[in-house]
């Protein structure tokens, strides 16, 4: 477990951590999160030791750590840029920390083969870093961080240097190697796709600090203010309302956009708007609309139902928010 | 825009010429010179007493000089790039200084510091340490004009290779010592190789700093290229002239030969 205590760090008269409050469960995998400039390095540096906090107490498995260097604080860092040893090769590299603790060669050798399969770079042991793809390169980064048996991992935008493509695959596959190592795990990144893809935990940081910390489905479903809900995903403004797109109904007829009061007793009213423009996105359909009190809104509709009812644009459809999301009525407990 | 081939061309030759004209003609003309009466002709000439006197100095004040400059030179260059000392920009400009001063000034202020009237004259009183017209003011004098080379070499390497593999060893559990040695020192190898042959070639051929603190002994106090000036002008000796100057590339070449060739096998270890 890392508990992270008023935390609070200035660069010049700039306020980069404003007392933050933060706990990472053992075990877990926490991502934080915000937009940039928002102090998830900042912070996340300020656990592993690289930065020093200007007040605030970080404890690691229980034990102060505020006072001590990155080298006795028992953590594995990843950095963006992969921060590879050049001049080593990748088994160099990943055997790195196990050779600075003057372990025997047999474990070494053992050890890394083990850590190499893991990554699956094993039989590119000899290359050298610029010989290997940006993917390759950060599974190397996660084996040497991995190697020292970290009591925490932490990773700053493992993936932001990567193509989109590449950053899907290895998400997945850090989800699937921190189900099988278990070792707590704290992700930076900006990218709420990735936040909510990958951690059991959020943490959304914004100018500093801490907005909401829960489990992505909370945090989507009932985020404690306006910037969290924002961050999150999409969302429009509907007879003043705030909902996702996806929870928007359109139908032509009247009845069947009231008919689901049951499954929303708390849905708002409906609004007919006219279409502006259809957009299919792959497997989504995104309908652009205007309100006829004027308001533009955006819906967000599966194909097989943009297929049954064959919206074009220039008509005017019945719309109602099924799942509000107002900050208002969220439950409080969740907010921090 | 595109230049014609003709225009193109002229270039070239230009270049070449420039090339050729201010660096390749002289050096094989020494060469030329001091291979045309035979190679035992050469060998005689720089196996005088005086020459293999003047050599041996030379290769000294190398030995001296080269480990001082390279610890000082790694120690502030990483000072420069890597830790927030005040008033960096009084030390840039101040390991800058021997670029700007001329050697013979060098040479000049270091006779008014040590010399027997100088502030630190008392020294050779005190202790028979003789400092001007001895080794040590040689010494001192070509430390002051090779002070830069390893600094301004190792410096930018530093700034570009950045300090993220340093924080990512002290991740790992390297201490700082541990961390210098087998991650920045390896890094920095190619900068702080190129000053070495740098520091190595100015301290075998600095004149003006060195003439003004030496005795100029033949055989005593004669550095190789101070032998190679005294032979030319005191004794009108000019094949003499020509042999040690030949020497003293065939060092200066030897220098960067081997630190090629020991970079090499590090590199493909
Ligand atoms: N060394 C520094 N000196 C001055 N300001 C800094 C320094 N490091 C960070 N900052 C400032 O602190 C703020 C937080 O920086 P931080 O790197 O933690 O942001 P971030 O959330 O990681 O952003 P990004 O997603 O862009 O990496 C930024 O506004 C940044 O300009
Ligand atoms: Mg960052």
């Amino acid at each position: 477990m890392i508990t992270v205590s008023s935390a609070r760090k200035n660069y010049g008269d700039f306020l980069a951590l404003d007392d933050v409050e933060l706990e990472i469960p053992s075990g877990s995998l926490t991502a934080l999160l915000g937009p940039s400039g928002s102090g998830k390095s900042t912070l996340l540096r300020a656990i592993a030791g690289l930065e020093t906090l200007d007040a605030g107490v970080v404890c690691i498995a229980g034990v102060d750590v505020s006072r001590e260097p990155p080298q006795r604080r028992g953590i594995g860092f990843v950095f963006q840029h992969y921060a590879a040893f050049r001049h080593m090769t990748v088994r160099d590299n990943v055997a790195f920390g196990l050779t600075i603790r003057r372990r025997p060669k047999a474990e070494v050798r053992r050890k890394v083969d083990e850590l190499l399969e893991i990554v699956g770079l094993d039989g590119l042991q000899h290359r050298y870093p610029a010989q290997l793809s940006g993917g390759q390169r950060q599974r190397m980064a996660l084996a040497r961080a991995l190697a020292v048996d970290p009591q925490v991992l932490l990773l700053d935008e493992p993936f932001g240097a990567l193509d989109a493509t590449v950053r899907a695959d290895l998400r997945q596959w850090l989800r699937r190697l921190h189900d099988e190592v278990h070792v707590t795990t704290v992700l930076v990144t900006h990218d709420q796709q990735e936040a909510l893809d990958v951690a059991d935990r959020i943490a959304v940081l914004n100018k500093g600090r801490i907005e909401q910390v829960g489990d992505p489905v909370s945090l989507y479903e009932r985020p404690a203010n306006d910037f969290v809900m924002s961050f999150l995903g999409s969302v429009a403004r509907l007879a003043g309302h705030l909902v996702r797109p996806h929870d928007i109904v359109l139908d032509r007829d009247l009845a069947v956009v009231q008919r689901d009061d049951a499954r929303a007793p708390s849905s708002p009213g409906v609004v007919s708007a006219a279409i502006e423009r259809v957009v299919r996105l792959g497997f989504e359909v995104r309908v652009e609309l205007r309100a006829n009190t004027g308001e533009r809104f955006a819906a967000q509709i599966t194909r097989a139902e943009a297929d049954r009812q064959r919206f074009v644009a220039g008509e005017t459809v019945h719309a109602r928010a099924t799942r509000p999301l107002d900050a208002t009525d969220t439950d409080p407990s969740l907010a921090i | 825009m595109r230049t014609s081939r003709r225009a193109t061309l002229t270039l070239r030759i230009l270049a070449l010429a420039y090339v050729v004209g201010l660096l390749a003609v002289p050096i094989l003309v020494i060469l030329y010179r001091t291979l045309e009466p035979g190679l035992g002709t050469y060998i005689d000439s720089i196996r005088t007493p005086a020459a293999i006197a003047a050599l041996n100095l030379s290769l000294l004040i190398v030995a001296i000089v080269v480990p001082l400059n390279v610890v000082f030179g790694v120690v502030t260059a990483l000072a420069l790039a890597r830790w927030r000392v005040p008033g960096r920009g009084l030390v840039q400009a101040i390991v800058d200084l021997p670029f700007a001063v001329s050697p013979i000034v060098v040479g000049v202020s270091l006779i008014m510091l040590w010399g027997t009237s100088g502030w630190f004259g008392g020294l050779e009183g005190s202790t028979g340490v003789k400092v001007i017209f001895g080794l040590p003011g040689m010494v001192i004098a070509t430390i002051f004009v090779t002070l830069p080379f390893v600094v301004r070499e190792v410096e930018p390497v530093l700034h570009e290779i950045g300090t993220e593999q340093e924080q990512a060893a002290a991740t790992l559990g390297a201490s700082h010592w541990q961390t210098f040695w087998r991650i920045t020192l390896p890094a920095i190898r190619w900068g702080l190789t190129y000053g070495v042959v740098l520091t190595v070639a100015r301290a075998l051929g600095e004149f003006g700093a060195v003439i003004m603190v030496s005795s100029g002994f033949p055989g005593v106090s004669q550095t190789l290229t101070l032998l190679v000036h005294s032979r030319y002008i005191d004794d009108h000796n000019t094949y003499g002239a020509y042999a040690a100057a030949t020497l003293l590339m065939g060092l200066a070449a030897a220098t960067l030969l081997l630190m090629t060739v020991l970079d090499r096998k590090k590199g493909s270890r």
